[in-house]
């Protein structure tokens, strides 16, 4: 493993991203523009100040899941990741990669969608404003590591697609984000404690509710970061040199 | 650059495949192959599509999962760490970024391949190899955007950027215009008088007088290894096509 590969495979990708002007436009104001839905559905009751947090987490791991994951695909299927692993770069270099451009590109969508949210829809936000952009960020990159081992588990791209509501979608129906966690059957309850989007909404659930609720939010990034780390070794262990 | 393993009767070697057992699709691919592949030299692999060459050649650089069997290059096991460096690859199918430019594809695979230089080489060598495969006027575009040639000469640049001592290549010359391809024969020349040893693929059997080698495949078996004009001269052909037929012929009596 080397910082340098590693840099230079984000690099890679993001290079990969430029040349996509579709894509970029849609990571950046897609989540942004369902915002403003959200507060304008709402508006004239409380209900955006409980769901508008809650989407901040989600959106950005939902759209790095999806890109990520045929990113990826495409990489495995395409002969680039074979000729990649007969070069000194190491599996872990391409996670990494991955993951750090991935990162990058999730802090600028996050920044653009949190402050639209906060700006534009008037979102109330006690604790740090910084720190609902910190949760974001770790939830894209959260997005990012499942989707590169979901793709390990796709043979095309409308099986990496398909993989979205397999994997996505049950997490975003029990993170809290229709009826607080709390209130779920306790079965739902316990599998919702070791899904990780759960641990997004209950940190800018806190972040948004009280200034106390900061040291909250920050065990809640730990335990995503904890999340992240296993999905990238296990995404990495499912990068084979050698194949059949 | 070559190994010191002066085995009796041959020059040293840059590739030594001994009781290869590749099993691909629950089928025996390669059942028992083992060649020798002298360094410094354009060694042709010549077969019919579907003999097992690329599943040769997988198995030299390290990525195939093999049965059974060894195979040594530059003195150690393929696909070791060691080797990473001096073993150029590349693929069929042309294995390039579709959504990068030609410089930005060779420039990735410069930086991958150049440990320690500076950002300066990286971008020196990258055009020179990019010059080398005639591609200095497509250098800016999308390598998506290329015909299929031009693409597979993308993908020769990213190998030959790392300037490997054993360069792999797997039908490189597929698809191109007379031209391009005696060009591109002469390139290789050019590198194994530099004491580069290629490993170069083709089912294209007129290809084969371009070589200092041949390896003739059929259905995974070496039906024959020597050199264009002892191929010749043995089969009292009079090219390499009906040569590769005589073979199977005498081979099926
Ligand atoms: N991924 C694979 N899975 C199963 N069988 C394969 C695979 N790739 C190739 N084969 C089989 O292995 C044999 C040799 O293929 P290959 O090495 O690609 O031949 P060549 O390169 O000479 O055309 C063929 O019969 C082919 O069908
Ligand atoms: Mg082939």
């Amino acid at each position: 493993m080397s910082p340098r590969l590693s840099a230079l495979t984000a690099f890679r990708v993001l290079r990969q991203l430029r040349a996509d002007h579709r894509t970029v436009a849609l990571l950046l104001v897609v989540p942004s523009v369902l915002v403003g839905l959200l507060a304008w559905m709402y508006s004239g009751t409380t209900t955006f100040a409980v769901v508008g947090p809650a989407l901040l987490g989600i959106f950005p791991f939902v759209v790095m899941f999806l890109v990520t994951s045929v990113a990826t695909l495409r990489e495995r299927t395409g002969g680039t990741l074979e000729r990649l692993l007969t070069t000194p770069l190491a599996k872990a270099d391409v996670m990494l990669g991955y993951a750090l451009a991935f990162a990058l590109v999730a802090v600028v969508q996050a920044v653009v969608t949190v402050a639209f949210a906060v700006v534009v829809c008037g979102l109330q936000v006690a604790g740090p404003v910084w720190l609902l952009v910190v949760v974001a960020v770790a939830e894209a990159v959260l997005g990012c590591a499942l989707g590169l081992l979901a793709s390990a588990f796709a043979t095309s791209e409308f099986q990496a697609v398909q993989f979205m509501p397999a994997v996505v979608l049950p997490q975003v129906l029990l993170c809290g984000l229709l009826i607080p966690r709390d209130g779920l059957p306790t079965v739902l309850r316990r599998i919702s404690d070791v899904l990780p989007l759960s641990y997004a909404v209950d940190a800018t659930t806190a972040l948004t509710r009280s200034a106390s609720g900061t040291g909250d939010a920050g065990r809640d990034l730990l335990v995503i970061l904890g999340f992240v780390v296993v999905a990238l070794a296990l995404g990495s262990l499912t990068l084979r040199r050698r194949t059949a | 650059m070559t190994t010191d393993d002066d085995r009796p009767g041959a020059g040293p070697a840059a590739i030594v495949v001994s009781g290869l057992h590749v099993v691909r699709g629950g089928r025996d691919v390669l059942p028992d192959l083992t060649l020798s592949v002298p360094a410094g030299q354009v060694v042709g692999l010549l077969g019919p599509s579907g003999s097992g060459k690329s599943t040769l050649l997988r198995a030299v650089v390290g990525v195939q999962v093999v049965a059974g069997g060894t195979v040594t290059v530059l003195g150690q096991p393929a696909g070791s760490p060691g080797l990473r460096r001096r073993v150029g690859y590349v693929t069929q199918a042309g294995s390039v970024y579709d959504d990068l430019t030609v410089r930005d594809n060779v420039r990735y695979f410069a930086g991958l391949l150049a440990a320690g230089r500076g950002h300066r080489d990286v971008v020196a060598a990258a055009d020179r190899v990019i010059g080398a495969v005639d591609l200095t006027d497509h250098a800016d575009v999308l390598a998506g955007a290329l015909s299929g040639g031009e693409r597979s000469r993308v993908s020769l640049a990213c190998a030959l950027v790392g300037d490997p001592e054993v360069l792999v290549l797997d039908e490189p010359t597929v698809g191109l215009d007379p031209v391009l391809r005696r060009d591109l024969w002469a390139l290789f020349a050019g590198l194994a008088r530099d004491g580069r040893t290629l490993l170069v693929s083709s089912h294209v059997m007129d290809e084969a007088t371009r070589c200092d080698r041949l390896l003739l495949l059929r259905e995974g078996r070496l039906l024959a290894d020597t050199t264009p004009g002892q191929l010749l001269a043995d089969t009292g052909a009079a090219d390499a096509d009906q040569a590769f037929l005589r073979l199977v012929d005498g081979a099926g009596v």
